[in-house]
């Protein structure tokens, strides 16, 4: 009862004309960024984090913004999986197995409207998990100690690379020259500049930010010169999308599917380390196994679009919950996320829940207007979003790169800045190559400090004792956890990617025969 | 290779990072792990990583050929120079120029780089300045 009341405070929070119309924006922006090939729901929301910084929005209305730019993108992620069989985004790989097959039978606007309601079942599933989920989250995290919020960051940087992560070394590495970053700057106990070498624009450490932008959007850019990609993937001939409603029939053949899968991926995607690619990979291999008897799926059949879409959308709120409740992100787009909160100089965690309910009942309330408007834009305005596939990059990548300058230069004002982020911009490009994640970069350079504090504020406490770390069952539960989820990948990252990659190669030979 | 050459830059970078941990002034004043301590364990992590990363080295990236190289380095250079110059042009010019170079790299034709670079300069300036009020770079001719 307590939380249908807080739901219905956070309703009348984010029913004003100024949300709804972001939360509008948001949806719009997002579909469009996630449908582009090279621009993903990270990336998105990177690049408008500085603006909704710079136009001086609250915490809930920038809130709203950005985490409708989060649903948007996941919602626009399967249009060129189903179109052009290249997907948007990392999740919507798996949307390609039967989109695509859809589409050469002529059935595009059957399979992107079917996956626009499945994407809807699969976030207001998740959403209402989230509402059920985090409070009892919250409970045990007010059990947390500084002891064990250590544990728990070593945790999350362990199980960031994924149960898919083919090098864990790498991860291991992304993560510590991200928490290396964080500590440039003048000390936060002691009063001490560490690393700055006597640059004073580097006192205030490095602003995460430009790290982020500077990693993800102009690294992209660089990709982009560096293959001279400068025509769009589709040319408007081969966008056909024929009939736009799914029949009721294929709905009700299909509800299922989606409820199976929703509830797979949001336990997908609250699990440290799985995520939405994860998400949709689970839920569609479980459907293949359960109900394809007859061997249609990766034909084209609708239950195999219905299954990836529900499944990752569903993993995408599932993905909010760690956030919120523990301040721990377990994507990178919520690791994304997370910056917006800090950003605004909110702490996500257990405290927020009591001391901000506004922010946290009001960005739910969000989730649940912008999921209808998603929904219903996706249906009827879909002709528009595939305009958008026609769109060159040699046109959009130099409009990517001067909003980000714009947003970054809107926040500080200054040249230095700009240098860096194109230094991130650099070095993002080179790890890309190198193959090295991007993301625990990102989450050490916001998480780094908080790690710091934590931990020397716990042996602070006992004088010294270093072994305080490992003093509770607690902490002791979760450096086994952190030590099982590195481990795991190592042995069985390979095979599993390995099946990912194959899976998607076996339907591409189907399709040509 | 490019695994070897990684891993051997990373270590360096983990060695220079707990060299500069360890010559940090400490105050006078201090808590009982001081400033030094965790940039330590960081820089073992990440001198572990490089070792492991040089020792199992993925298969090798397709680099670019030099010319690709070149386009990508002088991205770099034209958008520090971006920087640069930013807050002397004004934002409309410097943008003009800068969206003009990246689209004719991509692939654009001269012409058509020149019209849409200018496009996208006026058009982010409305966007974000005329309509959402946010400050940009104000030039010699006031934008």
């Amino acid at each position: 009862m307590e939380t249908l009341s807080s739901l219905a405070d956070g309703f009348v929070i984010a029913l004003t004309w100024q949300n709804l119309l972001l939360a509008l924006l948001g949806c719009f922006l997002g579909t469009i960024m996630g449908a582009l090939p090279g621009l993903g729901p990270s990336n998105g929301v990177a690049i408008l984090i500085p603006l909704a910084f710079t136009l001086g929005l609250g915490a809930t209305p920038s809130l709203i913004l950005l985490t409708s730019v989060y649903y948007g993108a996941m919602y626009g992620g399967r249009i060129s999986s189903i179109l052009l069989n290249i997907p948007g985004d990392e999740p919507a790989m798996m949307t390609c197995l039967d989109g695509y097959p859809m589409a050469q039978q002529g059935r595009a606007g059957e399979a992107l409207s079917l996956s626009g309601v499945a994407s809807f079942v699969g976030a207001f599933i998740a959403t209402w998990g989230l509402i059920l989920l985090a409070p009892q989250l919250v409970k045990i995290a007010l059990l947390f100690g500084p002891a064990e919020y250590f544990a728990l960051f070593t945790l999350a940087f362990a199980t960031l690379g994924g149960v898919a992560s083919t090098n864990q070394a790498k991860t291991a590495f992304a993560a510590a020259l991200g928490i290396g970053l964080a500590t440039v700057g003048v000390d936060t106990q002691t009063g001490v500049p560490r690393f700055t070498f006597g640059e004073v624009h580097l006192y205030d450490g490095i602003d995460f930010l430009v790290a982020i932008v500077g990693l993800f959007a102009l690294s992209e850019v660089f990709l982009f010169l560096e293959h001279r990609h400068g025509n769009a993937e589709a040319n408007s001939s081969k966008i056909s999308v024929g009939r736009l409603m799914p029949s009721f029939a294929l709905l009700k053949s299909c509800t299922p599917t989606m409820l199976r899968t929703s509830l797979l991926g949001f336990i997908a995607g609250v699990l440290p380390g799985a995520g939405a690619s994860l998400g949709s990979f689970i839920s569609y291999t479980f459907e293949k196994k359960l109900v394809d008897k007859e061997g249609t799926f990766g034909k084209g059949d609708p239950r195999g679009v219905a299954a990836p879409e529900a499944g990752n959308n569903a993993a995408a709120g599932g993905a909010l919950v760690p956030m919120l409740a523990l301040g721990v992100p377990g994507s990178g787009t919520t690791a994304v996320l997370l910056a917006v909160l800090l950003a605004l100089n909110i702490t996500p965690g257990p405290l927020l829940f009591t001391q901000q309910p506004d922010v946290v009942w009001g960005l739910i309330a969000a989730l649940f207007i912008a999921n209808f408007m998603l929904l219903a834009m996706n249906i009827p305005m879909i002709g528009l979003f595939t305009r958008v596939l026609l769109i060159p990059p040699r046109i959009l990548m130099p409009i990517v790169a001067m909003v980000s300058f714009v947003g970054i230069y809107g926040i500080s004002g200054s040249s230095f800045d700009l240098m860096v982020m194109v230094g991130f911009g650099v070095l993002g490009w080179v790890l890309r190559k190198l193959d090295v994640p991007l993301v625990p970069i990102i989450l050490g350079t916001l998480l780094g400090n908080a790690m710091e504090n934590n931990l020397r504020r716990a042996i602070s406490i006992s004088n010294g004792d270093w072994f305080t770390l490992i003093d509770s069952p607690l902490s002791i539960a979760l450096w086994s956890l952190a030590a099982i989820g590195f481990i795991l990948p190592i042995v069985f990252g390979k095979v599993l990617k390995a099946r990912m990659r194959h899976m998607k190669k076996d339907e591409e030979g189907s399709t040509i025969d | 290779m490019s695994d070897r050459i990684f891993g051997a830059v990373g270590l360096f970078l983990a060695l220079g990072y707990a060299w500069a941990a360890l010559v940090i002034e400490e105050s006078f004043l201090s808590d009982a792990v001081g400033p030094k301590a965790f940039p330590l364990i960081i820089a073992a992590v990440l001198g572990l990583a490089s070792v492991a990363i040089f020792l199992k080295p993925d298969t090798a990236p397709e680099w670019p050929s030099l010319p690709r190289l070149l386009e990508v380095a002088m991205a770099v250079l034209a958008m520090i120079l971006y920087a640069l110059l930013l807050p002397e042009a004004g934002f409309i010019l410097a943008t003009a120029v800068a969206a003009a170079y990246l689209t004719w790299r991509l692939g654009s034709s001269p012409i058509g780089s020149i019209v849409t670079g200018c496009l996208t300069s006026v058009g982010i300036y409305a966007v974000f300045h005329l309509v959402l009020g946010l400050s940009l770079a104000k030039g010699p001719f006031g934008f």
